[in-house]
């Protein structure tokens, strides 16, 4: 590319699809330079003529390049009409993707019919074309016939592929890839006789292509069409949706445990373990224990059986309003029955440790379930409990629950831990632990928010009552719609002052800011500024509500 | 007694005080077994005894891979610290230089050995420098505040300890927290040098020459890194400008590089340091003393099975470079020993484990005959000795008794062998046995090391061994066997004498012998003149040369190295036969990957 009266020749004439033409509009430069100059050449060349011929098509020709480009729909048809405004180097480029299509008509026109000057030339010096290499085009007539050739295998094969790539209408990707695939054969093409034309080769490549981007398509089509694998049992489903706690605890504990001989064989198993980690807990390790289920009955047993002699602290980690302040505080007051506060959780544990150390009678056993519960994981707490294990008289056996947990600790908590891991799978329900959560299963807040609603209602007057209830009402009518924002208060106002229920927006807004307080309504401003007004209760509650409304009045 | 509520998390439980006395003996035992209740007081008792011996064993190992460490440091502090003594009086000199005499001591990745290692650096300058040392970690100092009150609490602190309880007024002090600043503290240390400076005859106890006159304030920084940046800088800054009046040495412990000060600190803050570099033994070498002293070693009866070794060892090199969690998981591995297996009482002192075996019980001589190398052992007699040993208790005890002795002097001849052979393995190209004696090891314990390949083809190499490599080899060798506690080496240490001697005359001779044979193919060759003749007799020389040049030296290395082939085979063909008991006895290797490998867990 860098020789450029050798490579002009060549050049011109190869550059003929529209796509790669195009890309080189929108993105290449430099190319455009080469082809300005490949333009100047040509109108030195023998082809003159054929050439002036071809100039009566431009018009024409520049009409459907615009076409094309629009087809296209690469964002060129600007440049283009800018192009017909200003002159200069602007000008130039956007014509030469003309000349090279027009010589690419020209060499088609030429393969087709083959003109009297160009045969002739052809048949002189056949050889010396297939020897020639790229850089020895110094005669005018090696070059023209070169060119010829050129023109012959171009016009062949690129043709068809932009015949093809038109019908094909490929992303802009494929083609972009292809058109760089033609612009790597170019040199090898230039001396090789026009047998055996070489974008055969990038063809067969496009065609594998295509069946790639095909097999990709049929893949995802495949698997797009598959049936979805999950389950659509959901609770939704569920011919009894929601119930509340208590009977979902009897539902629960009706229901027979599966394995109950095996598991109780298990923990027989770990409760063995017993006298082991009491060994291992005087001989300065700390035992943590690990593995599915709930570990919580384990440990009390541990601590019924074992540790009843002894002085011990039981602490729930899975407990909601645990801190490590609060396990310190317990040690201090009742274990070292120490009255009095301390500034900082580390003070107390100073004084812990240092009160430890002085009385080495003192030995306190201290059984964490939920190590690593939500309260208890931070980085702070986990260090001052780590501390805190570490004292001689002081036996931790905990239990952690989390996939992740030991990544709380790092080498140096690892070190003052000192533990020693039992797994201990024990396949029990977490009951105790999760009975602070709430269950997917229980109806949520259900009856809570229907008694709080009448208990709130019955102290209002019957004038606010109606107020509700029209509220109510209008949202259960609307309640199949999904994106019912509540009601706006201009059209509730009105609501109420046909029911004859206020006389004011003012006496409204004064009722309304009682139910807010009690947070039975919320209010909420709509995209166009409007009040909108929501009762932040399930439907089920709400036609419950006013069921029990109806039956009273 | 429940631990179930909805308004608490922590449940206190304290038994009445009678029952508490009763818990605390009955707690630290080997649990309540079945059958042999006695012995499992007596295997407690075992345990704790070795596992103290072990401890100490190990303490005053890294005691002593420190010494040379500590005492560069000690001789580094002094020579500031002398520094700072002449300075006084030079008031000039003084104004010029702000620097803080820095020590940086580098202590590799092994963080939780780093603990230890301050500790016992804190004693050995208590003893040598001065009582007023600071030891600071990241995790309390947050903030400038928080690092001048610990600084001061633990300055304060250990003056009171230090110069016993009189000094009422700095017990004072320290709890009424007065403002912490530089200026309270160059105070404090006013104060304090002025009275032992009035009353330094009465009050430096044992030895006044021991703290000098003016004892600097040496500050730890443990983990270097870990320190905000600011605060160190606040610090370093701070300081510089009262080094005339406090004789201030920072140390830094650095966990990765020292790069790291010039890194985290700008080049203002770090140009008032005067730092020196110390490096601390890398743990690695630690591990391999340790292993050196602990296992490899007839001292201690217990000894490390093959995959627990590999596990440990495992959980080190890729884990966390931790020899105290080495030293941990030895431990558990010895308390699982002792649990487990009912006959570990006799894993301990030859002469105690023979009068134990005479005591044992009907119970314990059943669990011998359990024992699957005992079985073997067993089979392999002739049968009316086969049942004497199953049927009559005495004479098993007769015969038990002289297996563990065979066991005992097996183990003790197995070490000089096994670093003999390490001497000749480790020096091969590519270490076909392992560069390190616990490789080597670890394959010893695997299986029997003759059989397997990577034998054979160190011995192989071994065979190519040149001269000089051989002779030193040897030489090392002799000193190992003279030097270990085993019998029946004399006879070795005398064959490998005669090797070297052998070594030495062929030296002797083959300067010699080679002028020789030159000589003489030289004649030969002058006689001859026929072009084809020459060329085959060329070719034979070369051949001859190639044969019997080299047997002299070739035949004594073959010979040296089948000989330490014997060494090892025969050592290890005793052990074929004592090794069945090593389960039942002193040596047995312990056996408790899964735990082992769960403490490794995380």
């Amino acid at each position: 590319m860098s020789r450029p009266e050798g490579e002009g020749g060549g050049l011109r004439v190869k550059f003929v699809p529209d796509e790669e033409v195009l890309k080189h509009i929108a993105d290449d430069p430099g190319i455009k330079v080469r082809k300005d100059k490949t333009q100047l050449t040509l109108s030195v060349k023998t082809f003159v003529k054929k050439l002036e011929d071809i100039s009566d098509d431009e018009a024409q020709e520049v009409l459907e390049e615009k076409k094309y480009v629009a087809a296209l729909g690469i964002g060129t048809q600007d440049s283009m009409q800018n192009g017909s405004s200003v002159s200069g180097g602007e000008v130039y480029s956007f014509q030469t993707p003309k000349r090279a299509s027009k010589m690419a008509e020209l060499a088609s026109e030429l393969a087709q019919t083959p003109g009297q000057s160009v045969a002739p030339e052809h048949a002189e010096c056949p050889e010396k074309t297939a020897k020639t290499p790229q850089s020895s085009k110094h005669s005018s007539s090696n070059k023209v016939q070169q060119k010829n050739e050129k023109k012959e295998f171009v016009s062949t094969t690129p043709y068809r592929l932009r015949k093809r790539l038109a019908e094909e209408e490929e992303d802009a990707e494929d083609q972009k890839e292809v058109s760089t695939v033609l612009s790597g054969r170019k040199t090898p093409a230039k001396t090789k006789a026009a047998s055996t034309p070489p974008p055969r080769n990038t063809l067969a490549k496009k065609i594998k292509e295509n069946k790639m981007s095909n097999l990709v398509e049929e893949y995802f089509e495949a698997h797009s069409s598959s049936k979805v694998l999950t389950s659509d049992r959901t609770l939704q489903k569920l011919r009894k949706r929601k119930l509340d706690q208590q009977t979902l605890h009897d539902l629960l504990k009706k229901a027979p445990l599966a394995y109950a001989a095996e598991i109780k064989e298990l923990n027989e198993q770990h409760e063995s373990l017993f006298s082991k980690w009491m060994l291992q807990l005087h001989l300065g390790f700390n035992i943590v224990l690990y593995g599915l289920g709930s570990k919580r009955n384990l440990l009390e047993k541990f601590r019924t059986s074992v540790l009843q002699d002894s002085v011990h602290l039981v602490v729930n980690g899975y407990f909601p309003s645990i801190t490590v302040r609060s396990i310190l505080s317990s040690i201090t007051e009742e274990v070292l029955d120490h009255i009095g506060t301390f500034r900082s959780p580390l003070d107390q544990l100073e004084f812990i440790i240092k009160r430890f150390k002085e009385d080495s009678s003192l030995e306190l056993y201290v059984l964490i379930h939920n190590l690593d519960s939500q309260m208890l994981r931070g980085e702070r707490s986990q260090q001052i409990l780590a501390q805190l294990s570490s004292l001689p008289s002081i036996y931790l056996i905990a239990s952690i629950d989390h996939i992740n947990a030991p990544l709380m600790w790092d080498q140096a908590k690892l070190s003052l831990y000192n533990w020693l891991w039992y797994e201990t799978t024990t396949f029990s329900p977490y009951v105790e632990e999760t009975s602070y959560e709430n269950s997917l299963l229980v109806q949520q807040s259900g009856s809570l928010a229907l008694s709080s609603i009448t208990h709130v209602l019955r102290s209002l007057t019957l004038n606010a009552r109606g107020i509700f209830r029209l509220l109510a009402q209008y949202q259960l009518e609307n309640k199949d719609n999904p994106s019912y924002p509540g009601l706006s208060f201009q059209d509730f106002y009105q609501q109420c002052r046909e029911a004859f229920l206020v006389n004011s927006d003012l006496t409204l807004r004064a009722q309304l800011t009682e139910f807010r307080d009690h947070k039975l309504i919320r209010t909420k401003r709509g995209a166009d500024g409007v009040e909108y007004l929501l009762i932040p209760v399930d439907d089920s509650t709400l036609t419950d509500f006013l069921e029990k409304e109806d039956e009273d009045v | 007694m429940s631990t179930c509520s909805v308004s608490k998390g922590c449940f206190v439980f304290k038994p009445s005080p009678k029952k508490r006395r009763v818990s605390q003996k009955t707690a630290v035992c080997f649990g309540e077994r079945e059958d042999d209740s006695e012995d499992a007081n007596l295997r407690f008792v075992t345990c704790q005894s070795l596992w103290n011996e072990i401890k100490s064993a190990t303490e005053q190992i890294q005691e002593d891979l420190n010494q040379q460490f500590f005492d560069n440091l000690v001789s580094f502090l002094r020579r500031s610290h002398s520094e700072f003594q002449e300075k006084t009086t030079e008031w000039t000199c003084q104004m010029k230089s702000r620097e803080i005499p820095t020590a940086a001591l580098v202590l590799g990745v092994n963080v939780t050995d780093h603990d230890l290692t301050f500790r016992s650096l804190s004693e050995v300058l208590q003893n040598t420098i001065t009582p007023y040392i600071a030891l600071l970690e990241a995790k309390d100092c947050p903030g400038i505040k928080n690092l001048m009150q610990k600084l001061m609490g633990q300055l304060m602190n250990c003056y009171v300890d230090v110069d016993s309880l009189e000094d009422e007024d700095c017990v004072q002090v320290s709890q009424n927290r007065i403002r912490c600043s530089m200026s309270s503290l160059i105070n404090w240390y006013n104060s304090v040098t002025k009275k032992t400076d009035s009353e330094t005859p009465r009050k430096k106890r044992t030895s006044s020459s021991r703290h000098w006159q003016s004892p600097p304030v040496v500050v730890v920084f443990k983990d270097m890194e870990s320190f905000s940046t600011e605060v160190l800088q606040d610090f370093i800054v701070i300081s510089s400008q009262h080094i005339h009046e406090l004789p201030l040495i920072l140390i830094f412990g650095i966990a990765t590089s020292p790069m790291i000060i010039h890194s985290s600190l700008p080049h203002s803050v770090s140009s008032l340091l005067c730092i020196e570099l110390f490096q601390s033994l890398s743990s690695k070498e630690h591990l391999s003393t340790i292993i050196d002293k602990l296992l490899l070693t007839a001292q201690f009866p217990f000894k490390l099975g093959e995959k627990v070794l590999q596990v440990l060892i495992n959980i080190f090199l890729y884990h966390d470079f931790s020899v105290q969690n080495f030293i941990k998981g030895f431990q558990l591995s010895v308390v699982e020993h002792f649990y487990t297996q009912p006959l570990s009482i006799l894993c301990c002192q030859l002469v105690d484990a023979k009068n134990r075996v005479n005591s044992l019980s009907h119970n314990q001589c059943e669990n011998i005959r359990r024992l699957p190398s005992f079985r073997r052992y067993v089979e392999s007699q002739a049968s009316e000795k086969q049942i004497a040993l199953l049927t009559t208790d005495s004479y098993l005890k007769e015969i038990i008794q002289k297996l563990l002795e065979d066991l005992h002097v097996y183990h003790e001849n197995y070490v000089s062998v096994l670093r003999c052979l390490h001497v000749f393995t480790s020096s091969l190209p590519k270490y076909p046995l392992g560069k390190q004696i616990r490789e080597l090891h670890c394959a010893c314990l695997e299986n029997q090391v003759w059989e397997t390949e990577e034998y054979e083809s160190s011995l192989q190499l071994a065979r190519m061994l040149n001269k000089s490599d051989l002779v030193t080899m040897l030489q090392q060798c002799v000193e190992i066997f003279v030097s270990s506690s085993g019998k029946e080496f004399d006879k070795t240490v005398e064959k490998l004498k005669e090797f070297l001697t052998q070594f030495q005359k062929l030296e002797e001779g083959e300067a010699f012998q080679e002028q020789d044979v030159s000589v003489s193919s030289q004649k030969e060759l002058q006689k001859k003149t026929d072009l084809y003749h020459l060329q085959k007799t060329l070719l034979e020389l070369k051949e001859s040369r190639r044969s019997k040049k080299l047997t002299k030296f070739e035949m004594l290395r073959f010979e040296v190295v089948d000989y330490i082939d014997s060494l090892v085979r025969p050592q290890d063909s005793a052990r074929d036969s004592v090794f069945q008991h090593s389960q039942r006895s002193p040596g047995a290797p312990q056996r408790c990957p899964e735990d082992c490998a769960s403490y490794g867990f995380k």
